[in-house]
């Protein structure tokens, strides 16, 4: 990737972030209801792997923790903060919120909230896929608790089994929830339970972007060449807690302070500066930038916006 | 007309679709090599092979949501589901993606898919092979639920299900895959809401639905015979969205009703049937309604205590001619 073209990748991450912190502070403002799930910390993640896929062409599926996938998927960020605050002109209508984000038009098929279910419905659209002759892969996006559902046995199995074009990408961070993974699981690397299954897997820090790249981008192709499913575990860490309602007292304050030395965007800042394609005043610029498109664009969008009409309560229940 | 059996119109449904539109297929466990525990899907394998037949794992809850992921993309899945005693295990993906997706999309996004599935008590299969569960899926917002009582019904339900653009549930039951019925020689679509009137009456409408239409005709033909009580069967063959307009017709006709179901009576069919009896048509009524309905316990193997558990014929002729104040 050009030096150049990672500037607009560490910008797409500061926006992520910023997009994340604002949603914080209007939850607590209490603009936006009910549970939020913020991504700050992992934004290399979702970065990487969409950067070696073809975003609003491959489907991408995920958890509850979901606006950024979306977003990297061309989900307008006005449509999503409509949605957080429950309007007409969310991207759901107001009808999903956070923790149900859909924008089939951008092919992001959806956050969904029972940790686990996404897996067999990506392992359906790469069967669809399969089907239609299409040269779509499927990537779905979860974390490392997810893995310990029987839906993901279930489905790594059929997946194996039919040679389904989906990439699977656990987002290890460690915690399902309000439980380490060293208390939940046998298994701590989550790339070693796809021998199970014989699926291909793989594993990298899921800090830095260049990194996360690399290994998505390997694991692109094996999809997209129709050699089968694909496992990446990408090792990262949440910054907040699970969700709002979340008191964090379970994690080690040593240990949130060690990650926190690896925040994905000083990672990939200080490269770009070491490489003297940006200044800390460009960078300071772009910030700006972008805190003032949220705060006179985004937000005013969703604020301004009219609440859903309680006389179409019961349209899209059925067709 | 051709008199077939219940499986052969759920085969002969099945076969048409998948011929008609190559975006159908049919999965679940043992469907393709084997034909179908119930037979209902011989020789598709054969015909359409293993990309569109297909032979799952044991996995009910990934295979169904694999289906229902599938459908999100333009296929149209038929899943078949063994014994709906095993959707227990699908649950999460019938009831949390299949039912809600369109609505929590706000309509971007639906799961056209129908799954077919036996239930019912059949022959001393024991507590966990023999309960029916419509009432969990008719609560459901965002399911169509229908149940067959018959052949015709069974070939045009399916049919009309797997051109809905909504999730559709069908209950078939174990006791049923071998009778037999007319089916249309053309092509022939049952509508997926509404309700049928399978005799016509003015003394007490009988309301069954799936095997219980069987036994209410029954009752009626011994009714007309030996009490000269002429009952009207109402065959509620849709459980979601029930027919308020069908149920208070008939019940402004007769002024007197009983819900018969093979379910255990709370929060049944026959709760709901009243309560909307009780909604639409109250002053109608000439008696109380009263159901007929299972015994409150897991079913029983033995062979006295199963049949001790579920009604019959008789139990629907002595609740009537009770209603009626003739016993």
């Amino acid at each position: 990737m050009e030096l150049a073209e990672k500037k607009r990748v560490l910008r797409d991450m500061l926006f992520a972030r910023r997009f994340e912190e604002r949603c914080y502070q209007d939850y607590v403002q209490r603009k936006i209801g009910g549970f939020l799930h913020l991504y700050p910390g992992q934004e290399a993640c979702a970065q990487g792997v969409m950067e070696a896929a073809r975003p609003g062409f491959d489907y991408v599926i995920t958890g509850y923790r979901d606006h950024v996938h979306a977003i990297r998927c061309g989900t307008d960020p006005k449509h999503i903060m409509a949605e957080l605050y429950g309007k007409e002109t969310g991207c759901c209508k107001g009808r999903g919120g956070s923790m149900h984000i859909f924008d089939v038009e951008h092919h992001f098929m959806g956050g969904y909230a029972l940790v686990g279910g996404p897996f067999p419905l990506a392992a359906g659209m790469a069967k669809a896929i399969q089907l239609k002759g299409g040269s779509e892969i499927v990537i779905c996006f979860l974390g490392d608790a997810a893995n310990n559902q029987g839906s993901f046995h279930e489905t790594m199995n059929m997946c194996s089994l039919w040679k389904l074009p989906v990439l699977f990408v656990c987002e290890n961070n460690l915690y399902g929830i309000g439980t380490s993974i060293y208390r939940s699981t046998a298994v701590i690397d989550q790339y070693k339970r796809l021998s199970s299954s014989n699926i291909e897997s793989d594993v990298c820090d899921g800090q830095d972007f260049d990194i996360v790249y690399e290994h998505a981008k390997k694991a692109v192709e094996y999809v997209r060449s129709r050699k089968g499913p694909y496992f990446l575990e990408l090792k990262t860490y949440r910054f907040r807690g699970h969700s709002m309602s979340d008191s964090n007292a379970y994690r080690d304050k040593t240990e949130e302070e060690s990650w926190k030395k690896r925040d994905p965007l000083n990672i990939l800042y200080e490269k770009l500066v070491h490489e003297k394609v940006l200044t800390a005043k460009e960078y300071a610029a772009m910030d700006q930038e972008i805190m003032s498109y949220i705060d006179n664009e985004v937000v005013p969008f969703a604020n301004e916006s009219p609440e859903p009409n309680p006389e179409e309560l019961e349209q899209y229940v059925l067709a | 007309m051709a008199e077939l059996t219940y499986w052969q119109a759920i085969q002969r449904a099945h076969d048409e679709e998948m011929e008609r539109d190559p975006m159908v297929i049919t999965m679940g466990i043992d469907v393709g090599v084997l034909g179908g525990t119930y037979k209902a899907t011989t020789g598709l394998y054969n015909k359409y092979g293993p990309l569109r037949v297909i032979d799952t794992p044991i996995s009910e809850n990934s295979y169904t949501g694999l289906g229902i992921g599938a459908s999100f993309l333009g296929i149209k899945p038929i899943i078949e589901i063994m014994s709906v005693n095993f959707a227990w295990l699908a649950m999460d993906q019938i009831m949390n993606s299949a039912a809600k997706v369109r609505y929590m999309s706000g309509g971007q996004l639906t799961a056209p898919v129908v799954i077919r599935t036996p239930g019912g008590t059949a022959h001393q299969l024991g507590a966990q092979h023999s309960a029916r569960m419509e009432k969990v899926f008719m609560g459901t917002p965002g399911l169509r639920v229908v149940t067959p009582s018959s052949p015709k019904q069974a070939y045009g339900l399916i049919k009309s299900a797997v051109r809905s653009p909504d999730p559709v549930f069908i209950n078939e039951h174990e006791l049923m895959y071998n009778i037999k019925g007319d089916v249309p020689d053309g092509e022939y679509l049952h509508p997926l809401e509404g309700s049928e009137i399978s005799r016509a009456g003015t003394d007490i409408t009988l309301f069954g639905y799936n095997i219980s239409v069987l036994w209410c005709l029954n009752a009626a033909d011994i009714l007309a015979r030996q009490h000269g009580i002429n009952a009207e069967v109402v065959d509620l063959y849709a459980l979601a969205p029930l027919d308020r307009a069908g149920i208070r017709k008939s019940v402004s006709k007769t002024h007197r009703a009983l819900i018969v179901e093979e379910d255990e009576g709370p929060v049944g069919v026959g709760s709901e049937v009243i309560s909307i009896i009780n909604e639409e048509c109250f002053y109608e009524l000439d008696a109380a309604p009263v159901r007929v309905h299972a015994r409150h316990v897991p079913i029983p193997f033995s062979y006295i205590l199963e049949k001790a558990a579920i009604p019959n014929t008789d139990d629907v002729v002595e609740a009537t001619l009770k209603l009626l104040g003739k016993s």
